[in-house]
């Protein structure tokens, strides 16, 4: 392993080209910032504080539509009803089979996966807008699910659940669940990271390029394509657990069709087909919002205030700003924000020979 | 057995029917003409609805005009969201285009929203009389009105793309571009011109049931209500769409029916297309009339 990569990169050997990190640096780098992570809790306020947490969640499920979306080339504009899928089974899994919540996470994720891949069977037959269109129904017959089943998701009421603990040691602030979403996040990523590595990574990425072609060498476009969506419910599932034992109270109105369609701007924002895109992606669209109560803040008593009546408007105008984005990422810079930043990588390193 | 009831139920089939097979048809212009998908089919009747009422309310002009106005603004608006948005697009892997269409479905829900508040606004009384009685039953008015368009509506499609010269242009272009091309279809303009069409009759289509329902953002549940209607038909076919339509709204009110009577599950009326869909997805992808695509390599 070397510190910088050389001029003319060339790779002599498949483990060198799928190796993590490239550098030994670059490894340094992430550690250095994990670390710093840990520490985040110590020096941050808690509202800062519950926006990482929320990154983490909302991350892990980005992470696995963009496993199903970026790498495998499917669609799926149902990825919130599998996450609210994992967030109740979770609960349920806690309040009526007395299932530690320390376990509950990954069952929930198991329970996710199962219901993911049923409503992925079609994906073996479909592609395209078709799949786009059956992900679409199975989102409305989940959400409806949701409202019906008041035995699993407690129906209009939601359900109330217990917070994470370990060892008789509860994770109940925002200080002490971070690093619990923390933990997960850097292990779901890792996972993310080695899966396409190995065969069945490739094997996705194939099925993305050529269909046809990938059947051809030797791939069973069938399982696949079932595969990705089990493994993008299954981040789905774990994310939606976390969100549960965070807020410990699940509602059936959350999980909406622009729930979904946020999930799909996060990976269009952040890049198609790039694992830590799906990172930044999240934390875009979750700052957006921020970011546009800070300018409403900023601007109140003025003009623009007055004549838009910016402070009842605020929900309405993030919605646009979610919609709005989405199309100038598809328009201007369809990679994403990974893609920017490799760009700004490279400038760096050829300073000042850019060009 | 209330048969009275299935009785109404079926009309109201029929009626809410027609107007699905209109908007599913418009679906089908912008996907036959240029491959897009469009999601935010919906929103083109919400604009259009909210349009109509905005000029009515605001400067108290005969309905006549009010809906003229809707229909020429719904034209240029179509135009300008092909040029603008639609054609940087083209080339672009499907996922892009549908998510696009997605961005745009939601942007425009929310300005809708923003617009004109979340509640749902009547639309000012057109006819004088509330019902009219046929075949010895009690019809609104308004229902008989937005059958009446909706057969119109259908058979404007049926001649404009049989005898029409754009429309012979237009089914050129759907069956392949190249060949349009060289025999002198401009396809820019088929393009921009069926998101124009489509726009317009979305247009009459959200205005008709705001007059029955009242003005809100719940109409562009039509949009998504428009998707097993038309893979029911099959994506490419305008037939299909229309009968696929019929089908939705028939088969929405008698699981309503039997969900009442018997079953007692509640929201059947929302759910029960869905499930079908999902069927008609498994064993039929290319629906009843569509075309089914063959690949070579």
């Amino acid at each position: 392993m070397t510190t910088l990569i050389p001029c003319g990169d060339f790779k002599t050997g498949y483990s060198a080209d799928t190796t993590i990190f490239p550098t030994t640096t670059s490894r340094n780098m992430v550690i250095v910032g994990i670390v710093a992570l840990c520490l985040a809790p110590l020096v941050m306020d808690k509202y800062p504080l519950s926006l990482l947490i929320q990154i983490g969640y909302l991350g892990i499920a980005a992470l696995g539509l963009n496993i199903l979306v970026g790498f495998t080339g499917q669609i799926s504009i149902g990825h919130a009803a599998f996450f609210g899928f994992g967030a109740f089974s979770s609960a349920w899994l806690v309040s009526n089979l007395h299932v530690p919540v320390f376990f509950a996470i990954p069952l929930a994720g198991v329970m996710t996966t199962a219901v993911g891949m049923v409503f992925g069977l079609p994906a073996a037959r479909l592609k395209g807008l078709y799949l786009a269109i059956a992900t679409l129904a199975a989102q409305v017959i989940l959400q409806d699910f949701f409202a019906r089943a008041s035995w699993f998701s407690g129906g209009v009421a939601g359900t109330l659940t217990e917070s994470f603990s370990m060892f008789g040691f509860v994770f109940d602030t925002d200080e002490r669940y971070f690093y619990v979403v923390l933990a997960y996040v850097v292990v779901m990523y890792v996972l993310g990271t080695n899966l396409m590595r190995t065969r069945d990574g490739r094997a996705l990425v194939a099925v993305r390029d050529h269909y046809l072609s990938a059947e051809m060498m030797g791939i069973n476009l069938t399982k696949y394509r079932t595969l990705s969506f089990g493994i993008a419910a299954f981040y789905a599932g774990i994310g939606g657990a976390l969100y549960a034992h965070y807020l410990q109270f699940v509602s059936v109105e959350g999980f909406t069709i622009l729930f979904s369609i946020q999930f799909l701007g996060m990976i269009i924002i952040g890049g198609l087909g790039s694992i830590m895109g799906s990172l930044m992606g999240t934390a875009f669209m979750v700052l957006l919002p921020e970011s546009m109560q800070w300018l409403t803040d900023a601007l109140a008593g003025g003009a623009i205030d007055r004549a838009l009546d910016l402070r009842n408007s605020l929900a309405f105008l993030r919605e646009m700003a979610i919609g709005a984005v989405i199309i100038l990422f598809l328009i201007f810079e369809p990679d994403g924000l990974a893609h920017r930043w490799r760009q700004v990588k490279a400038y760096w390193k050829l300073y000042p020979f850019s060009h | 057995m209330n048969w009275n009831l299935l009785f109404q139920l079926v009309v109201n089939g029929i009626i809410v029917g027609a107007l699905y097979g209109v908007v599913a048809m418009s679906f089908v212009l912008i996907y036959k003409a240029s491959q897009v998908v469009n999601f935010a089919q919906g929103e083109f009747l919400l604009i259009g609805a909210w349009a109509c009422w905005w000029l009515l309310t605001t400067y108290q002009i005969p309905f006549i005009w009010g809906f003229l106005i809707t229909l020429a603004f719904m034209m240029a608006f179509g135009v300008i969201l092909q040029i603008v948005v639609l054609r940087p697009m083209i080339g672009e892997p499907v996922i892009s285009v549908i998510m696009v269409t997605i961005g745009l479905s939601i942007f425009f829900q929310a300005m809708m929203k923003w617009m004109f508040g979340v509640f749902a606004k009547p639309f000012p009384p057109i006819f004088e009389t509330q019902t009219v009685s046929v075949l010895g039953l009690q019809v609104q008015s308004v229902y008989l009105m937005s059958l009446i368009i909706s057969v119109i509506i259908m058979a404007g499609f049926g001649w404009f793309f049989k005898f029409s010269k754009m429309g012979l242009a237009m089914r050129a272009t759907a069956f392949d571009q190249q060949v349009a091309q060289s025999l002198g279809i401009s396809v820019r303009t088929v393009f921009a011109l069926s998101w124009a069409i489509s726009a317009m009759v979305s247009a009459v289509a959200g205005v008709v049931v705001g007059t029955v329902n009242g003005v809100s953002s719940a109409l562009s549940f039509f949009g998504i209500k428009v998707f097993p209607a038309v893979i029911l038909g099959g994506l490419d076919s305008i037939v299909g769409a229309v009968v696929g339509g019929l089908i939705v709204g028939l088969l929405e009110n008698v699981a309503h029916f039997f969900d009442s009577q018997f079953l007692n599950w509640g929201n059947m009326y929302e759910i029960a297309p869905f499930y079908v869909l999902i069927i008609i997805l498994m064993l039929k992808p290319y629906g009843l009339f569509g075309t089914k695509d063959i690949e070579r390599v």
